[in-house]
Order: structure tokens, then sequence, then C-alpha cells
């Protein structure tokens, strides 16, 4: 089921005017941030479909850029965020890209500073719910109905069972699992949604468990 | 879990409860929290809602002026005339149009389902409110009987009006007010749903075509549209009157006649009254471009 609580129909509570193209998009944005887990200093933005067509009128621009700032979709910040990223010299380009995408409202979004890099593409599918559907260059399908933690690591023996093994420690219960890898032997990506907000004990013990290169969480 | 409507309305008559108590327990299970954790979050809502609404009673106007002070000269109206469509009709009209004039203006409101039909629920329910003078708690369920029926299209059809049209939005939260109105007003769950399958089918077929893509023109007097025709319908289906076609059928529908639309049609701002002299006009003179 795509929508599994009553709040995602009357709510969420937010800033106009539109909940997929608004709302949304200040989600992607915001899920962007918290994946690449600080502050990125440029951001180039493709739309596509409905989004490149009426995201002026919309104020998705003003939405994904507050959401790449850190604010959640009833943030009346959303509407100075243009300037506000400009004040924090961060460039933000947006492309209105005409490539064909399976959903309407489609945005990706490549972010990065000094240190680093993050790509993502994320959907609105409507009433403010969104997916992300891939990960630096991973597929994957991450509703954001449950808590989530994110483990790019190496694709060695072991890897999984090191992370299930702590996970089973502090007695999180796994509700989702995916696996990915670019190859074999390669960079691979661990979804995992969980039933509870994960706390920093955990993240630190993981990311220190054998192959792991980074962890980044998603709280519900 | 319940999937379809029919599934709701078995529930609640097999376990002799209401469609919001259907959903409040399920939203308990899910979300593992407790009833009044689940109200508590409810009631932030309502108050968003009612928030908007005063809003909107003092006069609001968008940015572009496309939009805003509708809902003002409906109120006045009702008070110094003698509207043809009755006053709770015309409340409910003001107070949707209302909503989606805050909206409009960057406002803070509650999506219900959606933010461009953010007015239909909200409407029906402070205007059926003058008369039905339900308690607080009887509010709140109103928005969890809504909420039960958004639920279902949400995961059978969609709500967006990139996926499915207008008809995706106003369409449904105008059924999901009609299902509400009937619970508040004594109704049975299946009168609940007739009058849902009864608003959604009069809303099939509608187009999202924003000008300059705007959640303006012609949104906010959709919502007009939403709740005027939920407040019908639920009379109708109190009546006694019932839906030929079983509501379930009535949301399939409206999900193939969506895949059916061209995208020109669904949030694009590029078909339909977008596409008319004065919309293509509009577009110039607010982005300053050519369409």
């Amino acid at each position: 089921m795509k929508y599994n609580s009553v709040f995602d129909i009357i709510g969420p509570v937010m800033i106009g005017p539109s909940s997929s193209h608004t709302a949304g998009a200040a989600r992607i944005g915001k899920a962007a941030r918290n994946l690449f887990g600080q502050e990125p200093t440029w951001a180039k933005i493709h739309l596509y479909e409905s989004f490149a067509k009426t995201y002026k009128g919309h104020g998705t621009d003003f939405a994904l850029v507050g959401g790449l700032l850190g604010y959640e979709a009833d943030d009346k910040r959303i509407s100075k965020s243009l300037e506000t990223a400009k004040e924090r010299n961060i460039t933000v380009e947006f492309i209105e890209d005409s490539a064909a995408v399976s959903h309407p409202n489609t945005a990706r979004l490549i972010i990065g500073n000094a240190s680093g890099s993050l790509e993502l593409v994320g959907i609105s599918i409507g009433g403010g719910k969104v997916e992300i559907t891939e990960l630096n260059g991973f597929d994957l399908r991450l509703s954001g109905n449950h808590p989530a933690i994110l483990i790019m690591h190496n694709d060695r023996f072991g890897a999984i069972a090191s992370v299930t093994r702590i996970l089973a420690k502090y007695e999180i219960n796994i509700g989702h699992m995916e696996v990915n890898r670019k190859d074999v032997g390669k960079e691979a990506l661990m979804v995992i949604e969980v039933d509870q907000n994960v706390g920093d004990a955990v993240l630190k013990e993981l990311e220190s468990a054998d192959h792991i290169v980074r962890i980044a969480k998603i709280d519900s | 879990m319940f999937r379809t409507v029919k599934e709701l309305v078995e529930i609640a008559e097999t376990e002799e409860i209401q469609l919001s108590e259907v959903m409040i327990r399920q939203e308990m299970d899910v979300k593992n929290k407790s009833r009044e954790e689940i109200y508590e979050e409810m009631e932030r809502n309502l108050q968003v809602m009612e928030k908007a609404i005063e809003d909107a009673l003092q006069g609001v106007q968008s940015v572009t002026g496309l939009t805003g002070g509708d809902a003002v000269l409906i109120q006045k109206y009702m008070k110094e005339k003698n509207p043809l469509s009755g006053n709770l009709m015309l409340d409910a009209v003001s107070k949707a149009m209302g909503t989606n004039e805050v909206n409009a203006a960057m406002g803070t409101i509650c999506a219900t389902p959606t933010a461009g039909s953010a007015g239909c629920v909200p409407g029906a329910l402070f205007a059926v409110k003058e008369q039905l003078n339900p308690t607080r708690e009887q509010m709140i369920r109103f928005l969890f009987t809504a909420g039960a029926f958004g639920f279902v299209v949400a995961n059978n059809a969609f709500i967006s009006g990139a996926a499915g049209g207008c008809q995706a939005e106003v369409g449904s939260a105008g059924a999901m007010a009609a299902a509400a109105i009937v619970e508040m007003a004594g109704g049975t769950p299946q009168q609940s749903s007739d009058a849902f399958a009864m608003t959604l089918k009069n809303m099939l077929g509608l187009v999202c075509d924003p000008v300059a893509g705007l959640v303006e023109v012609p949104c906010v007097k959709r919502n007009a549209a939403g709740s005027s025709l939920a407040i019908v319908s639920a009379d109708m289906a109190l009546a006694g009157v019932t839906s030929r076609i079983p509501c379930d059928e009535v949301i399939g529908a409206m999900y193939r006649i969506g895949k059916q639309m061209p995208s020109s049609l669904r949030e694009t701002g590029e078909g339909g009254l977008a596409d008319t002299p004065t919309g293509r006009l509009l577009k110039e003179k607010i982005f300053g471009m050519s369409v």
C-alpha cells in the first residue's frame, strides 16, 4: 500500500500552494540534505513533466531549496529560501528536463560541496507524499512511511550480517530491507526500513562495522 | 487493514461501529499509538483548518492578484441578501473557497487530501457545523471518516492532479466530505458510501488545467463545486437515494479515466482553461513570457 496512514490524507499541515509541488518538493529536498548529511554549497536540480512545466507557479523551486536548507513543509521560511540560499553562498541551478520519466512529478537533485556529492531522484506521488527512487545510481523504493537507515557498503560477505547483528542487539525490528549493488564486489547499498527511529549509538556502531562506507538515516 | 470501501463499510457494519472508528482503530494499530495521541494530531489539523477559514474571512490576496477576497464577498451577500441556494450551502462555498484563497496566498493549510483541494472538506465541515451543532469529538471524527475514504482512493487510484486530473483532487475531496457529512448527520455507513459514490460520479473526467500553472484559477472555484456537491450528495444519500454503480467501481472508473488523460490536462498548465486566450494572456502578464 502506497499510503498507510490517515494523516497522509488529512495532512500534512503545509505552506501553500500545492501538496505535491510544494510540500512534496520540500520533503524531497529535505531527504537529499539528510542523506548528504550536511549543507550543500551547490545544487543542480532537474525537473521533469509537471514539475518542469509548473515549478515557478507552484513555488516548487522555493520548496526544493527550502528542503535543502533543512526546512519542513510547514516552515514559513520556505518563501524566502532562494534568497537565503544566495546569502549562504549556495549556488542553485534549475534545469527543465524533457527526458521521459515514469512519474509526472519527478525531480533529480545533484548536490554537493568540497567534500563530496550526492545524486537523488524523488517523486511526489500526491498529497505531499514522496518516494525516493534512486540514490547515487542505485534504484530503490523508499516510501518514507517508516524510519530508514541507508548504508553504503562494499559488496563483501558478512557485510549484511554485521549490520543485522547490530540491529538485533539493540532490538530494532526490520520491516523491509533491500540490497543493491553496482557490480560483484563493488559499491553496494542497503536500505533498511525499521519500526522505530534509530539512535546515534546504533549508527556509530553500524558505521564502524566491517565493510561499511557511509550511513544515513531518515526519521519518519 | 481495509483496502476497499466495501471492506470499510463491512467492518463498520459487522462490528457495529462508525466508519470514523474503523479508521481510528486502524491508525492506532499501524502507528502503535494511543487514541489520545491520534486525536491530538487530528485536533491540530482541525485547528489549522479553522484558522485558515478565519484568515480567509478577514480577506486575503494572492501574490499574483488572481485570487482572494471572494469568500468575503459571499459572506457579505449572505448577510445582506437572501441567497437562492440557502445560507448553509453558501457558507460551505465561501469557506471552501476561502481556504483555497489562503493556500494560493501561500498561507498555512492542511492538505485534504491535497493543497489544491484543501477547501472542500473544511468548507463542508464548518458549514454543516452551524446546523448539526456537533461536539469537538464529532468534528474530529468527521476528518477520520473523510480520511478513511481518501485512504482507499489514494491506494487504489490517485489523489494528485498531475497523476489523474482534478477529478482525483477536488473529486476525491468533495466525495470524502460527502461521506463524512452523512456520518455526522446520523446516516449509515452504506449511506456514506453512496454519498461518496454520487459525488465522485459527478466529478469524473474533470481535468487539471491551472492557468499559468498556478493553484488559483480555476482551483479556488472548483473547491466551491466540491463542497457544495458534497452537501447535495449527502442529502441525497440521507434521503435514501443509492448509487447504482458501487463506490469502489466509481473509484476504478476515476482511475481509468485519469490514465487516459493526456499530460496537457494533468497539471502541466498547457491545456483546457490554461490554453484559452485569457489564460495565456494572464500567464504572459505574470511571468513576462509568451506560451
